[in-house]
């Protein structure tokens, strides 16, 4: 067609023939999704879509879908997206209920439509793309967000400071040790120093599956600094063959203290605080 | 310039740095804090630096200087209250103050000097007024 300005003649089909087009989206899209939602439901759904592309389609033309009479259809994809990824959909599932609007306005194109019509049909099937494309960068943005997510979680769980006694702290190490970690590590070590006003911090490696150069260069910078706060640091859990790899490498500790267990660095502290742990007198075994 | 106090305390003189640490202003507080040991007679130093927020490699230097100086003249430095941001510069640029004693604040710095040292602090000031009015 594409007299009377850049008028397009899909575009004048869809807008005024509103409840042909959701029936026929509807029954499409339906079809498409393989009948695990309702009739109902997907009416619903897709007359909301309608409702929120009519207002951009009003004078005729195919619109930008950056258009900001479009910001509400934008976010009704989204809102789809999320509630269908949540549902258990897959996005190809969601993108495809989008695409189902070309099979819907073909349709309505009548038997035989002209070549002027099919290039307008053309057009607005690229805007229809779009669209679909959207719920699809929705639903991996949505899932770029969990994993980071995930993964700031992970590096909070994964590094407890434990009190043990007063003024004696423990880090238990678990996993792997990068740059990262050892920061994250280092600043909660040392906050808790601050704030428990601790001596002692034992940092016990049972959990750390191999100490190559790189991470002893982080456990070192971890008890300087501890040590540069006045505290002073024991390095426990260490097993035969991290004490032979360490050797191996010719990693020096230095006069930082090691010890091969835990309790061993537990005892150390607690007698270098002047305590001594004893069995009650009154104590039987059963 | 800004100064910064040196306070007497017993055996002890009690540097408590409050204001940003230019480099003149370190520079002069090394030179006053030698010359107040030798006048006092001191044998032990606290330098609080729980107000500070910077300390760069030549504040650095300065703490490790002062450190040796207070060493030849006989009294022992104890460097008390460093915050943790300021602990994690000074170890990425390699700093580790060798041979200055650290202690989380004044009180645990007050005790390293008293038990290591036998130094009499604050808490004996009646004592040695007693002994010796003119020094308390």
């Amino acid at each position: 067609m594409g007299e009377g300005g850049d008028s397009n003649a899909v575009v004048l089909q869809v807008k005024d023939r509103r409840d042909e087009v959701v029936a026929a989206w509807a029954s499409s899209a339906a079809a498409r999704m393989g009948g695990r939602l309702s009739a109902a439901e997907v009416t619903s759904e897709v007359g909301a879509l309608y409702d929120g592309l009519a207002g951009a389609l009003a004078d005729g033309r195919v619109p930008e879908v950056s258009a900001p009479e479009l910001d509400e259809l934008r976010a009704q994809l989204a809102e789809l997206s999320r509630t269908r990824a949540r549902q258990g959909y897959t996005p190809s599932e969601t993108a495809v209920s989008v695409f189902a609007l070309k099979d819907a306005v073909l349709s309505q194109l009548g038997e035989r439509p002209t070549p002027e019509v099919y290039a307008d049909f053309v057009d607005f099937s690229k805007f229809v793309d779009d669209l679909g494309l959207i719920t699809f960068e929705t639903y991996a943005a949505a899932r770029e967000e969990a994993i980071a997510n995930q993964a700031e979680e992970l590096l909070e769980l994964s590094t407890p400071v434990v009190k043990l006694w007063d003024g004696i702290l423990a880090v238990p190490l678990v996993g792997t040790l990068d740059s990262a970690r050892t920061q994250v590590v280092m600043e909660k070590l040392l906050q808790t120093l601050l704030e428990t006003e601790s001596d002692r911090a034992i940092i016990d490696i049972t959990g750390v599956s191999a100490v190559d150069t790189q991470v002893a260069q982080h456990l070192l910078k971890t008890v300087v600094a501890a040590r540069l706060m006045g505290t002073d640091c024991i390095i426990s859990g260490i097993r035969p063959q991290i004490a032979q790899t360490v050797v191996g490498l010719g990693i020096e500790f230095g006069d930082i203290v090691t010890k091969a267990k835990m309790s061993d660095a537990f005892k150390l502290a607690l007698s270098e605080a002047g305590l001594v742990v004893t069995a009650a007198r009154n104590h039987t075994d059963a | 310039m800004d100064r910064v106090p040196i306070l007497k305390l017993g055996d002890v003189l009690l540097v408590s740095i409050q204001i940003d640490l230019e480099d003149e202003v370190a520079l002069a507080l090394q030179s006053d804090l030698s010359e107040r040991i030798v006048d006092t007679g001191a044998r032990g130093v606290l330098v609080d630096i729980s107000a500070l927020e910077i300390v760069d490699s030549f504040i650095g230097r300065v703490f490790a200087d002062i450190a040796a100086t207070s060493q030849v003249l006989d009294a022992e430095t104890v460097v008390v209250g460093m915050r943790p941001a300021v602990a994690m510069t000074l170890v990425d640029l390699g700093l580790s103050l060798g041979g200055v004693r650290t202690a989380l604040n004044v009180e645990k710095g007050l005790k390293i000097l008293r038990k290591d040292l036998g130094l009499r602090g604050v808490e004996d000031l009646e004592g040695i007024a007693a002994d010796d009015p003119g020094s308390a």
